[in-house]
């Protein structure tokens, strides 16, 4: 009969109904490697949390151990040259990583996607302004950059974060640019203008939205780029000041007793290694749940 | 072509122009007088008089107007003076040309064993998929795009270097000097700053071969009855170097910036080792110098594939 073809009603069974969370979920966690980040992740956050209670010793209390101790039951990563121990300084070192990623991710997202929707929605000589100072900021290599930032605002933990930001807002406004040019030419941006939305709204509450899923995928791999830097920093001298637990410190300062007691400049890089590649996998594992599309561009 | 070619160079120009004033303006924020450090290193800063010092901020040129103090650096940089060197007392464009063939040497290199290797070893992974070659090289990949240079390089000075004794840790000799010396010492080096090319490269075309494969065109080579050889070095690998070329841009720029650690740890005299002590030592001339120099390269070279991209791909030209 005809009501029960849709072909003639024009209506259709309607596809099965698939939760959008369980199939992000199933997808995301469809991988060993995803899963492992994961995993690796939420155990750094806890470490960095709750640092002060799983830290055996007084990171910064030197003395603690003999200096240079071997690895034993009471030191299992052993101890520094001022006989501080090495898994104290370890996991509070794990705090330093994830501040600096996770301030500087936000501060350069938060600029980056500003600027890019403006320039993506504005089109025409502001669009034309603000992408070639990007393109600018992005002729220096990011650790030159931070290098010379972090040389210009003085050492500490906050200028390190600042000259990251800087370092990577051009990457979020590029891919936020595209996107909104893009975006921008779809008619439900059309019919909101049409009602008399105001740019700004259109901007938040239509271009903004769309945008995130590769946004929030760009952010998660940058964290992994941005906890090198740092460490890569920290490593040349620049940026936490001592006693302050850096991995990339730590790994200098234990590089002078390679031969006597590797483990001091070997346990931080596994650290920074680990956490790096958490970030990416976790990344991969978010873009190809949230948009597929984004294979080979993110 | 051309039209794209003249688009294309008008914007890398004012991107340049964007460039200097970056390079000028931050080095302009830094804290503290640049002639009192200067005085400081040299005598004491006590005993020198008020005039002297203004003598010598006269001679630097730092008592002009800033516009005027940007338009004399620019001015300076088309004759090839970068000025003089506060710590080294020497003409920084000297300075540079000593020390940027040793960063070329190591990094072209570099640039050069990631390109091939990570092509091949991509190649392979992509017309092997899901076999064990596949199964080494991919794992592999992710490793060489997460470690950290120095790490890398403090590995490979413990085992091959303190160890093993099989190469020196540090140190540099031109290699119109002693050439297997050179070589030997810049072994561990190149590696370090090859390995996040390869990998990248690697990764890159991995996928691009993949996603080319399914291309009708492929089949069409297929179904002709071509030999894999063909079909994969004539069709599929053509098309999927193009992905491959742009991060050749990136590779250059992460070198330099990897030149910074790697220097640094063997003890290398080059461009990156000099940055970071120029930088500690507040010798503000060098690491305007330095960081103009390196955005610029990294600006040409990120031309020169947009260009050759467009050529290679005639979607991009029209879009």
């Amino acid at each position: 009969m005809a009501e029960k073809s849709g072909y003639i009603t024009g209506t259709q069974e309607a596809p099965p109904r698939v939760s959008e969370w369980r199939r992000f979920r199933r997808v995301f966690l469809s991988r060993g490697v995803v899963v492992f980040g994961l995993v690796v992740l939420v155990l750094v956050f806890f470490t960095a949390i709750f640092a002060h209670w799983l830290a055996p010793y007084d990171p910064y209390k030197p003395g603690v151990a003999k200096s240079l101790a071997q690895p034993s039951w009471e030191h299992p990563l052993g101890s520094d040259i001022l006989g501080r121990d090495t898994l104290s300084r370890l996991i509070y070192g794990s705090r330093t990583a994830l501040m600096v990623g996770f301030i500087s991710v936000t501060a350069a997202g938060i600029a980056g996607v500003g600027l890019g929707v403006i320039a993506g929605y504005s089109g025409g000589a502001i669009n034309l302004i603000i992408m070639r100072i990007m393109d600018a900021i992005l002729c220096f290599p990011m650790l030159i950059l931070a290098l010379v930032m972090a040389s210009v605002l003085g050492g500490g933990i906050w200028n390190v974060i600042i000259a990251l930001s800087i370092a990577t807002i051009p990457g979020y406004a590029r891919v936020t640019c595209g996107l909104t040019l893009s975006l921008r030419e779809n008619d439900y941006v059309l019919a909101e203008r049409a009602m008399g939305s105001t740019n700004f709204r259109t901007m938040l509450r239509h271009i903004l939205p769309n945008a995130f899923p590769p946004l929030i995928v760009l952010m998660t791999m940058q964290l992994g780029g941005l906890i090198l830097a740092e460490a890569g920093l920290s490593f040349l001298g620049i940026g936490i000041e001592p006693p302050g637990a850096a991995w990339g410190a730590m790994v200098n300062s234990g590089y002078q007793y390679l031969l006597k007691n590797p483990i001091l400049s070997f346990a931080p890089c596994i650290s920074i290694m680990l956490v790096v590649f958490a970030f990416n996998m976790v990344g991969d594992g978010l873009r190809d749940a949230l948009d597929p599309r984004l294979r080979g561009l993110l | 072509m051309t039209t794209y070619i003249i688009r294309r160079l008008i914007q890398a120009l004012i991107v340049l122009i964007i460039v200097t004033l970056i390079v000028f303006f931050v080095m302009r924020l830094l804290p503290g007088d640049p002639i009192i450090i200067y005085v400081a290193q040299t005598a004491q800063l006590e005993a020198m008089p008020p005039e002297m010092i203004d003598n010598l901020r006269a001679q630097f040129g730092l008592d002009k107007p800033i516009m005027v103090q940007y338009v004399n650096w620019v001015a300076g940089i088309f004759r090839g003076d970068f000025g003089e060197s506060i710590f080294y007392h020497e003409d920084v464009g000297k300075l540079m040309a000593e020390r940027f063939p040793v960063t070329a040497h190591i990094g072209v290199l570099a640039l050069i064993v990631g390109a091939i290797l990570g092509v091949i070893a991509g190649l392979l992974a992509a017309i092997r998929r899901g076999k064990w070659v596949d199964k080494i090289i991919t794992p592999l990949t992710y490793v060489g795009i997460t470690i950290p240079v120095f790490f890398l390089a403090i590995l490979m000075i413990y085992l091959f270097g303190l160890r093993l004794g099989l190469l020196p840790i540090s140190g540099y000799t031109s290699p119109l000097e002693d050439f297997v010396k050179s070589t030997r010492q810049i072994i561990m080096p190149v590696v370090c700053m090859a390995v996040f090319g390869l990998a990248a490269n690697a990764r890159q075309m991995r996928s691009s071969m993949l996603e080319v494969t399914h291309q009708d065109y492929v089949r069409t080579a297929w179904a002709k009855g071509l030999s894999e050889r063909m079909v994969i070095m004539r069709h599929a690998m053509k098309n999927s170097l193009i992905p491959v070329i742009t991060l050749m841009g990136l590779g250059v720029g992460m070198i330099l910036g990897g030149s910074v650690l790697v220097e640094t740890i063997f003890a290398i005299p080059g461009v990156g080792r000099l940055m970071v002590s120029s930088i500690l030592g507040q010798d503000y001339v060098v690491v305007q110098a330095i960081t103009f120099v390196i955005a610029t390269i990294v600006l040409v070279v990120n031309l020169i594939v947009d260009i050759s991209y467009g050529w290679l791909d005639p979607r991009i030209r029209y879009g």
